[in-house]
């Protein structure tokens, strides 16, 4: 059994006293967990599940939400040190250690923020220790504690008195429950949220002091690599041991159905071992062509999905003269981390340590010891940041290879994936075609709009007990999540637009409940989910990205259909109020001059200029972005350079304005390397973008553009997400550029020179058609 | 296994190693120093970054033999959380990171071109920068940061 929880706390070196460091669920077992998620053993209830006041005043604070990069733990650290009125560096922030941390399921999403920093968890928790210790004082003092007041965690009253946090503890313990009407501090009285605090990483990342899980060490460790097989699906026939009798350090082979590891005493031991083993594989089964993938997408059994249906969209459409369509597609792409994956093991008999960059602490615990064939109670999984994932990266799996070689060898083992290791087999970006089809009212409005989609997807996040949504289970023979083809139901209840298949606008309307605050009545959303040959899974602005490149463009199209400029033509068709606000704030940031797209008077030669806008109501409701880029487009050569992007982002309250610029300008510069060259490739039985080389990034050589922002909020409203939603309006805004730059639509991400040059050759061919 | 005497960050370290290992591995494993990280092993994306001579190396693919007497600076070497590298100090004034992983391939190689043609226009600073790849992509930050410390540098050259 793994110390309890209050052990690990002493033990750590800390004295905790405060709050209660035995906030553990006794006899909890089975029940659904706090988050909705799976029962987790540390009460999300009690404050001292959260927080921990040291006997020297400093606080100590536990969270479920992990860094990777994106500002997190800045943001949080901000957060508790603001609720409990004490300064930054007296707060000391834990992050996804399953030994003190309650569990809050995965880091992703963009929910940190909407869980973290409105009225609940890590939040509610602080504001409730805040008011406990007022409370406190104010029994001390014989006085109300309207009259209190604290600063630098100490709270003085109106006449004069004042006490220390350190002096109200005393020592002892209090075990309370959080309140769920604990007062949070309002924006207006923030003094550290809300300020631009340069993040605490800072200085230790820019000297190479900081520790990535690529860095930790324990005692005894050994080196691992895995070799993965040379197609998907192919499996073990044979491995040759004596083919690597030459390299001295091996010290196991280790064969688990299809996993194929090597551990060995030094790095390059296992790294010559795992390039020189002579493993017999079957042949894995053909896979689809690359050049006709998205038509063969639809020809797939699917499992469809309605989102909305108006129900007379077909006979709206038989009614009119013209029909204004269009199919777009988007292709596989990678997280591509800079960093390789990496994870430290050290599996004992009845227990185990897993030091990992998994966005999913718990669940990573809960699947680890599936596979280890140990209880969850037993694991232990401490995060330690890697390089930024994005999403779901190799993280995961590199965490439970490493512990399975680790039980097989009986000692600490640090497993490395290569290169080729985490590009030929993550769980990619899923690819996605959409159809669409619209038709404008007398009016000059979109009075039908029709979407139908499909979207390949395969595995997904392993959750707490699903092994084969990633290339470990596969290998180890477990299935992957269920994939069950049959005709969509009548869409049900409120709409929920969390993969923004629902354009802004659109009515989204589900029995007379309208979700979507669009005008456009006569809908249709229609989505087949087929089963992909490769794994997919959650990769920044997972579909959103992707639904929204065809929305966004789509509805340029028919902007220039009813020659109308394409700010304004958004406006007449949206009601969401904080959709208007972002739109209207980057156009005014950018000076847009209102013209309907393409400019007039298009150029034949030499270099063109345009502008193009998308906008995006995150999730539905998780964060509100409308983003405008100017490009130059080269007539000859068909390169898209990107000079100048003007975004506007509403995300409610902002925690850390500087992280959040970051934040917003990685998305967009991000997003512009998505829209541009990213992709995956593959040929009969295997992906073929395994490295730098054949599969394209934009390097920090490439020209970037200017990037202007501003940030709009109205009052009163949540903290929502900010990390995905400036990447998803990119490659839409970025392709409606082009469209004005040289009146040529690309469909096809991404925009690559010879598809700019075909879109250029159609484009001319209608003008003088 | 031989045994490999390695000049590190100004300390001489004796080591016994297979001399065809990665430096890399020499300097994460036997010397335990983080600044340079196995991003691809295939010289493609700077992360492993060192300095040799005064020039950029990528140190997943040069084997430990080859250095000789050279002496190797990491990230650590140009300077501390404490007592950072002016170079460092921008970086982290300007908040020049997000997950960071990337960041001896992007400060060592400005440094290298910087310390090597201290007049670099922004076209030649970002030409050297071209085999260094940030997937976060903080290219804005980094770049302005790698400015203003050449700014820096012109100044203090020109007032010294």
């Amino acid at each position: 059994m793994i110390q309890s929880r209050r052990e690990f706390l002493k033990s750590s070196g800390s004295l905790i006293v405060g709050f209660s460091a035995t906030s553990v669920l006794p006899g909890f077992m089975g029940a659904q967990g706090p988050f909705a998620t799976h029962p987790s053993h540390i009460d999300p209830n009690r404050i001292g599940s959260w927080l921990a006041i040291d006997a020297d005043g400093s606080i100590t604070a536990y969270t479920g939400k992990c860094d990777f990069g994106q500002g997190i733990f800045t943001a949080q650290t901000q957060l508790v040190a603001e609720e409990l009125c004490v300064p930054i560096p007296r707060v000391k922030l834990v992050q996804c250690d399953t030994a003190v941390c309650p569990d809050q399921g995965t880091t992703s999403g963009s929910q940190s923020t909407p869980t973290n920093f409105n009225e609940e968890s890590l939040a509610l928790a602080a504001a409730t220790a805040r008011e406990t210790l007022l409370k406190f004082a104010g029994d001390r003092f014989g006085e109300s504690v309207d009259v209190l007041h604290v600063v630098d965690g100490v709270v003085t009253s109106k006449s004069g008195r004042a006490v220390s946090y350190a002096e109200l503890v005393q020592g002892k313990y209090f075990n309370l429950p959080v309140d769920k009407s604990a007062r949070r501090r309002s924006p207006a009285q923030w003094t550290t949220l809300g300020k631009p605090v340069p993040s605490l990483d800072r200085a230790a990342l820019m000297t190479g002091a900081f520790e990535f899980v690529h860095h930790v060490r324990v005692p005894e460790m050994l080196h691992a690599r895995v070799v993965r097989p040379p197609a998907m699906g192919a499996t073990v026939e044979n491995v040759d041991e004596a083919s690597i009798r030459n390299i001295p350090g091996i010290v196991k082979v280790v064969v688990r159905k299809d996993l194929v590891g090597i551990v060995a005493m030094k790095q390059h031991q296992a790294v010559l071992a795992a390039r020189q083993l002579a493993v017999r594989w079957s042949p894995g089964p053909k896979l689809p062509r690359q050049q006709d993938f998205f038509e063969s997408m639809r020809r797939q059994p699917s499992q469809d999905t309605l989102s909305v249906d108006s129900r007379n969209v077909d006979a709206r459409l038989a009614a009119v003269k013209s029909i204004i369509s269009a199919t777009y597609t988007y292709p596989y792409q990678m997280h591509g981390s800079v960093g390789a994956s990496c994870a430290v093991a050290d599996v004992k008999p009845k227990q185990a340590t897993i030091w990992s960059a998994t966005q999913s602490a718990y669940p990573t615990r809960s699947v680890t010891a599936m596979l280890l064939g140990l209880k969850p109670d037993d694991v232990r999984v401490v995060f330690v940041r890697g390089a930024g994932c994005y999403g779901l990266n190799g993280a995961d799996a590199v965490s439970f290879e490493a512990a399975i070689l680790s039980q097989a060898v009986g000692k600490p083992v640090r497993l490395q994936f290569s290169r080729q290791d985490e590009m030929a087999w993550e769980n990619y970006g899923a690819a996605c075609v959409v159809e669409q089809r619209a038709a404008l009212g007398e009016d000059g409005r979109v009075a039908v709009w029709d979407r139908e989609a499909w979207v390949s997807a395969l595995g997904n996040r392993p959750g707490y007990d699903r092994p084969g949504n990633v290339i470990t289970g596969m290998l180890l023979g477990y299935e992957a999540e269920p994939f069950q083809p049959g005709p969509a139901k009548p869409p049900k209840g409120k709409l929920r637009n969390q993969s923004n298949i629902v354009p802004a606008y659109f009515a989204g309307c589900i029995d007379g409940n309208c979700g979507s605050e669009g005008t456009v009545v006569a809908e249709r959303a229609l989505t087949h989910t087929v089963r992909s040959p490769f794994f997919t899974g959650p990769l920044r602005s997972p579909l959103r990205i992707q639904n929204t490149f065809a929305n966004e463009c789509f509805m340029d199209e028919i902007c220039a259909r009813a020659k109308a400029d394409p700010v304004a033509y958004r406006l007449l068709h949206l009601k969401n109020s904080r959709v208007i606000g972002v739109l209207k704030a980057a156009a005014e940031l950018a000076k847009w001059d209102p013209r309907p797209s393409p400019k007039a008077n298009l150029q034949r030669s030499g270099i063109a200029s345009g502008r193009g806008v998308a906008c995006v109501a995150y999730e539905g409701a998780n964060g509100y972005a409308a983003l405008i880029a100017y490009v130059d487009v080269d007539l000859e050569s068909g390169v898209v350079q990107p000079k100048r992007f003007v975004v506007a982002l509403d995300c409610g309250p902002i925690s850390n304005p500087d992280g959040l610029r970051n934040q917003t300008d990685g998305g967009i510069l991000q997003g512009m390397s998505r829209s541009l060259v990213e992709e995956v490739t593959w040929d009969e039985s295997r992906v073929t973008s395994v490295d730098w080389q054949t599969y394209k990034s934009l390097y920090l050589d490439y020209e970037m553009p200017s990037i202007e922002c501003v940030f709009v909020a109205p009052e009163g409203v949540p903290a929502l997400g900010a990390g995905e939603t400036s990447i998803t309006v990119v490659p839409a805004a970025i392709g409606n550029a082009v469209f004005d730059a040289t009146g040529a639509r690309l469909r096809d991400v991404p925009f690559t020179p010879e598809r700019v040059m075909s879109a250029l050759e159609i484009a001319r061919k209608e003008a003088t058609a | 296994m031989q045994h490999i005497s390695l000049l590190v960050n100004g300390k001489e370290h004796d080591l016994s190693v297979d001399p065809e290992t990665p430096l890399l591995f020499v300097l994460n494993d036997e010397l335990g120093l983080r600044g340079p990280r196995f991003g691809c092993g295939m010289a493609q994306c700077g992360s492993c970054t060192v300095l040799l001579r005064g020039q950029v190396v990528r140190s997943c693919v040069m084997p430990v033999r080859a250095v000789a007497s050279d002496e190797v600076t990491t990230l650590e070497g140009l300077g501390t959380p404490e007592k950072p590298h002016p170079l460092q100090q921008v970086f982290i004034d300007e908040g020049a990171a997000q997950c960071g992983f990337c960041l001896s391939g992007v400060i060592l190689t400005a440094k290298a071109v910087l310390d090597s043609n201290p007049g670099a226009s922004d076209s030649e600073i970002r030409e050297a920068l071209g085999g260094v790849l940030c997937r976060c992509f903080t290219h804005t930050r980094m770049l302005r940061a790698i400015r203003k410390y050449a700014e820096k540098k012109k100044h203090d050259s020109v007032s010294s």
